[in-house]
Formats: structure tokens, sequence, C-alpha cells
């Protein structure tokens, strides 16, 4: 059926307004922790088109300065705007060339903003964010959904990560890890989400940001082992399932 | 009746390659009362002279608390000083509710000096008729600004706009290598002394006076009135120390006494300004 404001939209040269109401290519969980030097952030490179794993290389963690990281699942599309508004402001930083650069806070609170002003315009931006980054000497750790809700943790997983990934966290994360024990932890939370998230591929990046600054790991796959007793037969303690 | 035929509008260029309506606004800043500011590398200090219309009438503030962390004074048209405080007032809340941060001093006297230099390129505008010291402390350290009518912005260690400003600002050009490690008692006695150079007919009081203090964990804070009493008793008790004479030693036994009132010595202070009138700016 023809959607009469829209037609005459068409008609008076105007295109209808077109909001997000459901996401199309999209990334699954942001896994994040604090350690003793920084911050350590991990997801897989898979942009899925509703279940099909469309593009298997999308590398969905990135740099914004020489102290941020930053992570995203949902729609990425959306997310390459939002990179595209963290450069903007850095590219300000960059010619304003008074040695003050945006803080992994301040981005975090103007991201936070950014969100919840498009859920305000009920045209949300579809993600969920993770920002990383060392402010002060301190680690900083934040979260930011699509309706602009924001909280920061030592540890932080997005998406399915949070109901796979952050029991292993809770149980297992001190603040003062070392890097070797931070990536082993995120190593098990990855290799729990891909067993039980079938948005998930074996094929990670983890990004790191200390005071020296910040790198992103070459992408890398983890062994796995499929012939637990409840992976050859899943159905087999649960009644009425196959 | 007009000085030339090129000075009726701000976008008229004159032969010689000057625009009269911005000299003339630059002329307006200096027909405003004196403002110093100095700044150590911790600390910025303002200091201002106020004047009143009529002899009930209350001395107009020129010293305005823009956020925590930074403070204008402002010399020429007040009314456009206090719009365009109302201006880096807005600039500051929007910056804290986005970024959850106080702005950077520098990106906010860019963005007045932005505002600045458009109204002198449209016709339909006048150039602001204020100069504005501006002073903050923000992570990248302490910061004095100048913005100027014209649009330009200055990047200061000390500086004085406004009546007799020369007087202030030969005073800073002999003392300013003290003023980076100075503490903050220091700077506010500079800033008075500076000051002083530049007052004719009175002298400094509780009433035409007002400094303004900002600096590492000290939120912007104008001292007026009384606040400001114990700083000029200071101020007094440090000019009623002798005047060197002639001899080179008695003037080193004036400068030690200056150091033995707590105050740190300033070999020249007084030379220029002590001897009769400061010079008008041309």
């Amino acid at each position: 059926m023809v959607d009469p404001k829209a037609a005459a939209a068409v008609h008076s040269g105007h295109d209808p307004i077109k909001h997000t109401t459901s996401p199309y290519v999209t990334g699954t969980s942001v896994l994040g922790v604090t350690y003793r030097d920084g911050v350590l952030l991990a997801a897989d490179t898979l942009g899925s088109y509703g279940s099909t794993k469309r593009y298997k290389s999308f590398e969905r963690l990135c740099k914004v300065n020489d102290q941020t990281i930053i992570g995203a699942g949902g729609e990425l599309s959306d997310f390459q705007y939002i990179l595209t508004l963290l450069e903007e402001l850095s590219n300000e930083d960059f010619c304003a060339d008074d040695d003050a650069k945006l803080s992994p806070k301040e981005i975090y609170a103007y991201l936070s903003r950014v969100l919840y002003n498009r859920r305000s315009k009920m045209d949300p931006l579809w993600n969920s964010l993770v920002v990383g980054g060392v402010q002060d000497g301190k680690p900083f750790l934040g979260t930011i959904t699509m309706l602009g809700v924001h909280y920061s943790d030592d540890h932080i997983a997005t998406g399915f990560g949070q109901m796979l990934a952050r029991p292993l966290f809770r149980e297992r994360h001190r603040p003062d890890m070392s890097e070797e024990e931070a990536t082993q932890l995120l190593h098990e939370g990855l290799r729990v989400c891909y067993y039980r998230d079938k948005q998930t591929t074996n094929k990670f990046q983890i990004a790191k940001v200390t005071t020296e600054g910040t790198t992103i790991s070459e992408p890398f796959a983890l062994e796995t082992k499929w012939d637990y007793k409840a992976f050859v037969n899943p159905g087999a303690l649960a009644m009425g399932t196959w | 009746m007009f000085r030339n035929q090129y000075d009726q509008d701000v976008v008229t260029w004159s032969p010689q390659g000057r625009i009269h309506q911005i000299e003339y606004a630059m002329e307006a800043v200096k027909q405003g009362s004196a403002v110093v500011g100095l700044k150590s590398k911790t600390h910025v200090v303002l200091a201002s002279i106020k004047r009143t219309s009529a002899e009930l009438g209350a001395f107009q503030r020129k010293l305005f608390k823009i956020d925590d962390h930074v403070g204008i004074g402002a010399s020429g048209l007040i009314s456009d000083g206090r719009s365009i405080s109302r201006f880096l007032r807005n600039e500051c809340l929007s910056h804290r509710f986005v970024f959850e941060q106080p702005i950077q001093v520098s990106r906010l006297v860019r963005d007045l000096a932005d505002r600045a230099q458009v109204a002198t390129q449209r016709s339909w505008k006048r150039p602001y008729g204020v100069g504005i010291l501006s002073a903050g402390y923000d992570k990248t350290g302490s910061h004095l600004y100048y913005n100027c009518p014209s649009g330009a912005y200055y990047d200061y260690k000390a500086m004085a706009i406004g009546a007799r400003s020369q007087a202030a600002k030969t005073y800073l050009e002999r003392n300013f290598e003290e003023f980076a490690g100075a503490d903050v008692d220091a700077l506010l006695q500079h800033s008075l002394k500076a000051l002083s150079a530049s007052v004719t007919e009175d002298e400094l009081s509780a009433d035409n006076t007002a400094v303004a203090l900002v600096g590492q964990g000290t939120p912007f804070t104008i001292l007026e009135g009384d606040a400001l009493k114990p700083y000029l008793a200071a101020l007094k008790a440090d000019e009623d120390v002798p005047p060197p004479g002639d001899g080179e030693g008695e003037m080193a036994e004036a400068t030690d006494a200056a150091a033995s009132a707590g105050e740190p010595a300033a070999p020249e202070e007084g030379a220029p300004a002590a001897e009769g009138p400061a010079p008008m700016e041309d």
C-alpha cells in the first residue's frame, strides 16, 4: 500500500524521511578488559547480513587517537558514520595545533551524547560501542548502547558477550592483571562466544591501548575443540529438544 | 566632520591599505580603564581599575567569570564585553555538556576571535569596541590571551590594555622574568604594582580595584572590596619603603628592604612611574 504522506513528499520534490528501523549488516559482541598497563578490546571480524556470513574481514576495532580505541557491534554502516564523526574531531584537534587531544572520557561522553540525540529523533545509530583508553595514567573502559545508555566498568562485553563472556570476567578479572593474563582471559571469552553465538566467526582481533600508544593485532584464529560430550549430543540432557 | 572619506564603513579599504573602522574600534579599547594580566606556570592573575560615572554611582565591573577555569577582563565598551561574556559562557557550557570536560582556553579564545573577525567583514555589522584579556587554566597549563576588535588574538606572558596601559606594560616588561616561578601572592602584588603605574589622579583603593585569580586547584575568583584590602595594604607597605636615592649603594639597600618586607625584590620598581604622569599611548 502506498503511504500517502510518503507519496506527497515525493511529489513535492522532497524525499520521505527515512529512519533505521532495523539493522542490515551487523557485528556481534565486543569484549573489553582493563589490566595493569591499560585496556584490551577484542572482537571478531564478521559482518553478518542477517544470518549470512557476508563480510568475513570487517575490522570492528579502530584507533581514535594515541590514547583511545573504540570497538563496535550492531549496524556496521552506522559505525562507519561514527568513525567519520570522530575523524572530524581529530582533524579539529590537529588544526588547532595546541597539543590538546580528545581524552578517552571526552570521546565516551561525546558518543553517548550523539547516540542519545539520535535515539531521541527516533532515528537511532544502531550500535553498541566500547571505548577504551588511558587517561592520566589510568585505564578507562566504557560502553554505550544505541539508546544512549552508558556506563564504565573494569570489564565490559556487549550483546551476546554480556551473557557468555561477562560471567568469566566476573570470576577471573583483576585490575592488576598482566597483559598476558588479560589476553588469556579475552581468548577464553572469545572462544565461548564462538562456541555459542552463531554470529561469531573464528577470526578475531585484539586492540591494546597503554600509555605507550595503541596497537591493533592482525586477525587470528583460536584453537577449538568440538568433541565435548555435550557438543556431540547436545539434546541428551535436555528433554524435548534434539 | 569626517576624518577622511574612507572611514564610513567597515568593508571599505583606504588607498593606504587600512580599514579605519577597525582602527577606531581599537582606539575604543584604549579609552577604557586599564586591565593588567600576568601568569606564572600554574596561575594567572587579572587586575583592573573600575570607573564610576558620578560621585554617587557604583564602580563599573569589568572582570567577568566565564567558567570555573577561565575568566576575562574587558577594556573599552563594557556593554560589548558583557555580550562577549554571554557568548563565552554559552560556549563553555555547551562544551561541558557534550564532552563533560572544561573547554581548552585556546579553543575558547579562537572561537571569540572568529566571531570578532566576522564583524569586520560584514557591511551590516560593526567590530566589537572592546579588548578582552582572557585568563585560564586547563590541561595544557596556564594561559593569558588578548583578543583585539580586529579579530586577531595574541598569547602573552603578561599584558596590559586600556588607558595609560603603557606604564603598566613598562612595569611588566621589566619584571616578567620573575613571573613564571612566582607564587600566587607574588603574582597578585605584581599585578597591583603594574596597575598602580597606570593610575594618575587617585590611587588604588578597595572600591576602584578588582583582581581575579585562576590556576591549578584554584577556580576563577574575583577579589574586590574587603577581600582586596590585605593585598592593597601589602602594596602600600611595599611602596612606603624609602625610595632609592642617587648612589647605587642606597639603591641596593632599598632593594633589600623590599625583600625583607616579604615581597620579591623589584630593583627598578617605580622608576618610570614615580617620576610623574605615565606616558599615554598615542
